[in-house]
């Protein structure tokens, strides 16, 4: 460094702690050298977030959050505008996309124990960011007023309707009319495109410092700040994230992108998965359309909501539908309370965990394979098998994973 | 990675768990929107038979210079309203007109291709059948009571409804009892240029897109290669 | 140990100048089609496509007034004495000879016009775009007695002649801007556009 950036980055420095903070989260920023394959995804959410805030203030600018205006205004973007196909194809995308890397981002966490002490607050920071992702994508997949849209929305406001003594009033609120109208598309679009980023960027920074407060987690689930070189205090298998991560994380963003530009320029509609085929049919208020399905994000959960057909324990069927919905959301909040496992890792842990979690991967897939798919008998039946497999990982966790056959966790992170 | 290697082969078990569905087989439309020519004819049909009664209010006419028209040509080949070539093709029917006659107005075709898909339309158009019972005449086989009549018979031809009875089952047939202007084959031609125009109005970027996207991934691979070198030479440090 | 933390060799040199080329290439070709975005949609150009319009009424001495991008163009058919009085203002003019670049190079001529008695001009004045008065009475009070007719501008008092030429010492810094035109036939004019293929 010359003098003069000195002076300058000095200057700087004494009205702004830059240099400081450059080093506390990335010079000097010790994270375990271990990271594989499944530490790419918390990088690529950025980077995938920071991609919907430039790809949606720009579709803002062209679009209109009116229900007569909406679905003309988005083929308007799609045609009219200057590569607003591109930079709506980027957005489409980038909402599934966020949901891959999301879904990934939290298994990783499930297998390594990301969520245990110290981590606890971390993780809800993360399902917090989880819960505005879901509100995000359900406000947005308003805003183009397909038929999609609008039963969509219609069918996750009746929810509301669901709840004793308040329901109808509650959904009357949430939508300021009677039913599903311009009124609501006009205040999803205000949630969608300021409170929510607002609050996702905040929690998303919350994130980022409780993190760094705690330290990176690794694959073998050990703490590399119980190992410190006496000398220097720095962590003896911690590496600075700058240069090390940086030039790691940029190669797994270049593979992303080729994922992400191979959907947005070959593949756009994912087969009717990302952007769905009754979706280019403009609402129409009077005539649902043969067969609904959210987008395939949401559909574990809408299996569950389908899944429940009897009443009991004298509340009933739908509003249990809605309570196991979002139980099956809330409950991952209670994770590191719920393993009782001596060790951290799927690498130390027992044959049960390992069955456990996969049994929950394959439920997960099931519900949401089968919340695609119109109900017949068997698949109503399936789906409250998987449900209960789904609930079942969670609350039997305090059991299995204290009974679990460990093996001993070593002193040093492994390869 | 024995977790990945159980959940991968329970994916590929997924398969076996999807049945047959029940629905009428579609036929699959012969198209291909880089064929000019085609989209040529089938944006002539579209103006000539489709645009009386439907609009493509989300389509320019000078956007037809995609498909190798020159404004010119546009103006005197496609535009029979007397617009302009920078205008949107409206349909000159009014939708309350509609409404009385059908009983529902026919929808915007803009992006019908985009919710029905290409080789449901070329079933569709090849599937409409005399039915005295039905208030237009017409019924379809993909679309029962569908209300638009068959406005391509006098190319077509009469079809009429055959249900035989094969292996317990039900079979309905069409049968071509009074023939039109165009022979079989030129009539599936007919319409599979005219799908493949109906394809192409639903999306007229599409392939831009594809092009744009090659060029796109060829310079990814590139950087791919680039930032793995220089993620290698870096790591070298950490042991 | 090839090099500790973060020394730059000249192999990682070369690979980090590489990389960060690259990387601004793709930044480049990223921001190029969201600076697109803005520019005018297909819809803003439809709309602001050239306007034909039939001069065949038009008497001399008559104001035709057109609407083309939201903006007023003039079509003014001048008599012949109007014509002549043109030739008598050079020196009151800020630009008689039309040297600044404010008409197609077929416009620079005596009567920035193509068909001399016709004046095809944009009614936007030069200073801060109120549109001018068309005053073709000569010598009225209010504008003096030097006056041959021309374009006042009430904003500002900015004056024009019936060539779109500014007037010394008047806020307008330059002569009215003729548009881009083309005749489509005698009486045919197209605004906006100097081909003659149809729109």
């Amino acid at each position: 460094m010359s003098k003069q950036e000195n002076s300058f980055m000095g200057w700087i420095d004494e009205r702004f702690p830059m240099t400081a903070t450059w080093r506390a989260h990335l010079s000097e920023y010790y994270a375990p050298k271990n990271f594989n394959f499944w530490y790419y995804f918390g990088s690529l959410a950025m980077l995938v977030l920071v991609n919907q805030l430039i790809t949606g203030i720009f579709l803002t600018m062209s679009y209109k959050p009116d229900a007569s205006l909406a679905f003309a205004s988005v083929e308007y973007i799609m045609r009219d505008v200057n590569f607003g196909w591109l930079i709506r194809y980027m957005h489409s995308t980038g909402a599934s996309m966020f949901f891959v890397v999301v879904y990934l981002h939290m298994f990783r966490g499930m297998m390594y124990g990301s969520y245990r002490k110290p981590r606890e607050l971390l993780w809800l920071i993360g399902m917090a960011i989880f819960f505005v992702l879901m509100s995000l994508a359900f406000t947005g997949y308003i805003l183009p007023w397909g038929q999609m849209s609008y039963w969509g929305a219609q069918v996750i406001v009746s929810m509301f309707g669901a709840i004793p003594y308040i329901g109808d009033t509650l959904s009357n609120w949430i939508l300021g009319d009677f039913m599903l109208s311009d009124a609501a598309l006009n205040r999803f679009f205000a949630y969608h495109v300021v409170t929510l980023p607002l609050l996702i960027i905040v929690l998303v920074f919350v994130h980022i410092i409780a993190l760094h407060e705690v330290g990176s987690n690794n694959p073998d689930g050990i703490e590399i700040k119980a190992n410190k070189d006496p000398k220097t205090g720095i962590p003896v298998d911690g590496i600075p994230f700058h240069p090390y991560y940086s030039v790691k994380d940029i190669v797994g963003i270049v593979a992303f992108l080729i994922v992400f530009t191979g959907i947005i320029f070959f593949v756009p509609e994912m087969g009717g998965y990302f952007l769905e085929h009754n979706n280019f049919i403009p609402a129409n208020t009077l005539q649902t359309p043969d067969h609904i399905a959210p987008v395939w994000y949401f559909t574990p959960y809408y299996s569950m909501l389908r899944a429940v057909t009897v009443n009991f324990l004298g509340v009933d069927a739908k509003l249990w539908g809605v309570i196991l919905m979002a139980g099956s959301v809330i409950i991952f909040c209670f994770l590191p309370w719920l393993d009782r496992s001596p060790v951290k890792s799927i690498r130390y842990k027992g044959p049960i965990f390992k069955f456990a979690l996969a049994l929950f991967v394959i439920s997960f897939l099931v519900l949401g394979w089968l919340g695609t798919k119109a109900p017949t008998p068997l698949y109503t039946l399936l789906a409250q098998i998987f449900t209960v497999i789904y609930f079942a990982f969670f609350i039997l966790m305090p059991l299995y994973s204290k009974i679990d056959k460990t093996k001993p966790e070593p002193k040093r992170v492994t390869k | 990675m024995r977790l990945i290697k159980f959940l991968l082969f329970f994916i590929s078990l997924a398969p076996t768990f999807v049945f047959a569905s029940t629905d009428i087989t579609l036929d699959k439309a012969p198209i291909d929107t880089s064929d000019d020519a085609s989209l040529q004819r089938g944006a002539q049909s579209f103006v000539n038979y489709c645009l009386t009664c439907h609009g493509a209010s989300y389509m320019r006419y000078n956007r037809h210079q995609d498909i190798g028209l020159s404004n010119q040509e546009i103006s005197e080949r496609l535009i029979l309203t007397g617009q302009k070539v920078g205008d949107v093709m409206f349909t000159s029917m009014k939708k309350s007109e509609a409404e009385e006659w059908f009983g529902v107005a026919p929808p915007d075709l803009s992006v019908i291709a985009r919710s029905r898909g290409a080789d449901w339309l070329y079933t569709y158009l090849r599937s409409f059948y005399r039915d005295e019972s039905s208030s237009s005449g017409w019924n379809n086989l993909i679309f029962d009571k569908v209300a638009m009549p068959h406005v391509l018979y006098q190319l077509q031809g009469l079809q009429t409804l055959n249900v035989k009875s094969q292996d317990g089952s039900e079979v309905k047939e069409l049968n071509l009892s009074v023939p039109g202007l165009l022979s079989k084959e030129e009539y599936d031609n007919f319409a599979a240029d005219l799908v493949n125009y109906i394809v192409y109005l639903g999306e007229p970027h599409a392939n831009y897109r594809k092009k744009l996207g090659a060029f796109v991934l060829i310079f990814l691979l590139g950087m791919l290669g680039l930032t793995y070198l220089l993620k290698r030479e870096y790591w070298r440090d950490v042991h | 140990m090839a090099d500790s933390n973060g020394e730059m060799n000249s192999r990682r040199r070369f690979l980090v100048l590489t990389t960060s080329v690259a990387g601004g290439v793709a930044a480049v070709a990223v921001a190029t089609p969201f600076m697109l975005y803005m520019m005018p949609s297909e819809r803003a150009k439809a709309a602001g496509a050239p306007v034909e319009v039939d001069i065949s009424k038009l008497e001399p001495g008559m104001l035709l007034m057109v609407e083309w991008r939201g903006k007023v163009v003039w079509v003014l058919k001048r008599t012949q004495e109007m014509l002549e009085n043109l030739k008598k203002l050079n020196d009151v003019l800020a630009d008689p000879t039309s040297e600044k670049n404010q008409q197609p190079p077929y416009a620079q001529n005596e009567t920035r016009s193509i068909k001399p008695e016709i004046l095809v001009v944009v009614g936007v004045c030069t200073h801060l775009g109120c549109s001018p008065v068309y005053r073709k009475d000569i010598a009225p009070a209010d504008l003096g007695p030097d006056w041959l007719g021309g374009f006042f501008c009430p904003c500002h008092g900015s004056k024009f002649d019936l060539a779109g030429r500014v007037y010394k010492n008047v806020p307008a810094p330059t002569n009215l801007v003729v548009p881009p035109h083309v005749y489509l036939s005698e009486n045919r004019l197209l605004i906006g556009s100097e081909s003659k293929e149809s729109v």
